[in-house]
Formats: C-alpha cells, sequence, structure tokens
C-alpha cells in the first residue's frame, strides 16, 4: 500500500539520481581539460533513464506492481549507464577531445534539469501530503 | 551519493592547476638566472597532467580527476649573450641566461588559472545543488 504512495517518486529518483552522475562526469570532463590524451565522456540521458526505470514512466510502473508489494528491483541500485567518448570538432595536438564550450553549456543545462527534477520531487510530496490531510483543515 | 564525487574531482584539479601556477610563478621568477659555474643555468619546468580515476568500483571512469604525474624540464639551449665584461661570462665571453621563454610562461599562466576559475566554478555548483537537495520537500 505503501508504495502506491512513493512509487510516483521512484521515476523521479532514478532521473535525480543520473542526473548527479552527469553532473559528476561534466565536472571530470572539465577538471581533465588540460590534461593530455584524455577523451571527454558522457552518456545519452534519455536512454539511460529507460534502462534505469525499465522503460516505463512511474505512473504505469506503479500500476503494473499494484497489490504485488516491493517490485523486485528495489533498493538495487541501477547499473551504471554506458558511457560516450567525445570526438573532437577541432583536433588538439596533445589528443585531449574536451571542448569547453560543451561542457560548460552541459553543465548549465544538467544543473538547471536537476533543480527542475528536485522541484518535481517536492511539489509530488506536497501533493502527497495533501492527499492525506484530514478532510476539515 | 556521487554528487559529492564532485568536490574530489573538482578538488584534484584545482590542485593540479595551483601546482602549475606555482610552476609558472617558479620559471618566471628564474627567467633572468644566469649559468654558474657549473654551466648550468636554471632550465625551465612544465608540468604534465595525468588522469585519475576516482569512481565507483563498478564503473572507475565515472568520475576523473586529475594529478601532476612529473614536472619535465625544457632541453631548449639557454639564452646566450656576449658580456666580456660579466663575471659570469666564460672563456669565449658568452653569458648562459636560463632558457625560460616569458611569454610562454605568460600564456601557461592565463591558462591555468582560467581552468582554476572553472574548477572552483564546478564545485560552487555542485555546492548549491547539494544545497538545494538538502531542502527537497520543504519548499514547493
Amino acid at each position: 500500500m505503501i508504495n502506491r504512495l512513493t512509487g510516483v517518486l521512484d521515476f523521479q529518483a532514478q532521473a535525480l539520481t543520473l542526473r548527479s552522475e552527469r553532473q559528476r562526469l561534466i565536472a571530470s570532463n572539465i577538471a581533465n581539460a588540460d590534461t593530455p590524451g584524455y577523451v571527454a565522456r558522457d552518456f545519452d540521458f534519455a536512454q539511460a533513464l529507460r534502462q534505469a526505470t525499465g522503460g516505463t514512466q512511474g505512473r504505469f510502473r506503479l500500476a503494473e506492481n499494484a497489490g504485488q508489494g516491493l517490485p523486485a528491483d528495489a533498493g538495487r541500485a541501477a547499473r551504471p549507464p554506458r558511457l560516450n567518448y567525445a570526438t573532437t570538432a577541432q583536433d588538439n595536438l596533445d589528443g585531449n577531445t574536451v571542448d569547453m564550450n560543451r561542457e560548460r553549456a552541459s553543465s548549465l543545462d544538467n544543473a538547471l534539469r536537476y533543480e527542475s527534477t528536485l522541484r518535481f520531487i517536492s511539489s509530488s510530496v506536497k501533493n502527497t501530503l495533501d492527499a492525506i490531510k484530514p478532510y476539515n483543515q | 551519493m556521487s554528487m559529492f564525487r564532485i568536490f574530489d574531482v573538482a578538488g584534484s584539479a584545482v590542485s593540479a592547476q595551483s601546482q602549475r601556477l606555482n610552476v609558472v610563478a617558479s620559471n618566471l621568477a628564474n627567467a633572468d638566472t644566469v649559468a654558474g659555474p657549473d654551466g648550468e643555468a636554471y632550465k625551465a619546468r612544465q608540468v604534465v597532467f595525468r588522469t585519475v580515476l576516482m569512481g565507483a568500483r563498478e564503473q572507475p571512469e565515472g568520475a576523473a580527476g586529475v594529478e601532476v604525474s612529473t614536472i619535465r624540464e625544457s632541453d631548449a639551449p639557454g639564452r646566450r649573450v656576449h658580456d666580456p665584461e660579466n663575471p659570469s661570462a666564460d672563456a669565449d665571453g658568452y653569458v648562459t641566461y636560463s632558457n625560460v621563454n616569458p611569454i610562454e610562461e605568460m600564456v601557461n599562466m592565463i591558462s591555468a588559472s582560467r581552468s582554476y576559475q572553472n574548477g572552483i566554478e564546478v564545485m560552487n555548483t555542485a555546492r548549491s545543488l547539494l544545497q538545494k537537495t538538502l531542502q527537497m520537500g520543504q519548499q514547493a
């Protein structure tokens, strides 16, 4: 029963985890902007999220698991997303493929999306709280 | 929490870049040193960076920091100036200065300080994201 209340959060929680992982990857790329031979890494967010949530959105997944208790993979850490390696727009002599403009843009974009996921979770919690409030309050 | 790793990663970058700045400073400081009695003047130094994997066991390349692997000395010949009056002049009247190229060092310094700033900015972003994560559920 309780997972009906928390199930809607699962999807957003997965998204949040993946966003923080992506932020960490971008931080690694920026840190290694001057390392010879370093190849910039990133992952396909949509694909990683699909893999982490089993291809279903939170709502449908909740319906699937209704009445069966916890889903089979609850509490298990998701597999890490598959990393892709960037090629350069402009070749460097030292073989480094970090494009600082791209990384800065990704970092900004990812941070903004991380915050919006946080907002989604917050408002979803607020909705749940509103729903379980007594009628006359 | 994988977000805390960002501080390790960006911190390693900041410390590596500050080491690079240090080396640039010593190069610039020694730009005009003259060869001693052994005939060897100061040689310009340059840091070489290397990636350090800091990720979790199942995916070590998920977080990649940076460290200074070696500090290499330049093999370029020192600047030689004909100055027989100088007490450091050799038998032919030439004084050997260090092989530091100040222009190169200034460019290196600008690049290092920009990279340093990038590291700080990454940390600031991570800090504000974590702060908002701590407040999750408190504001709608």
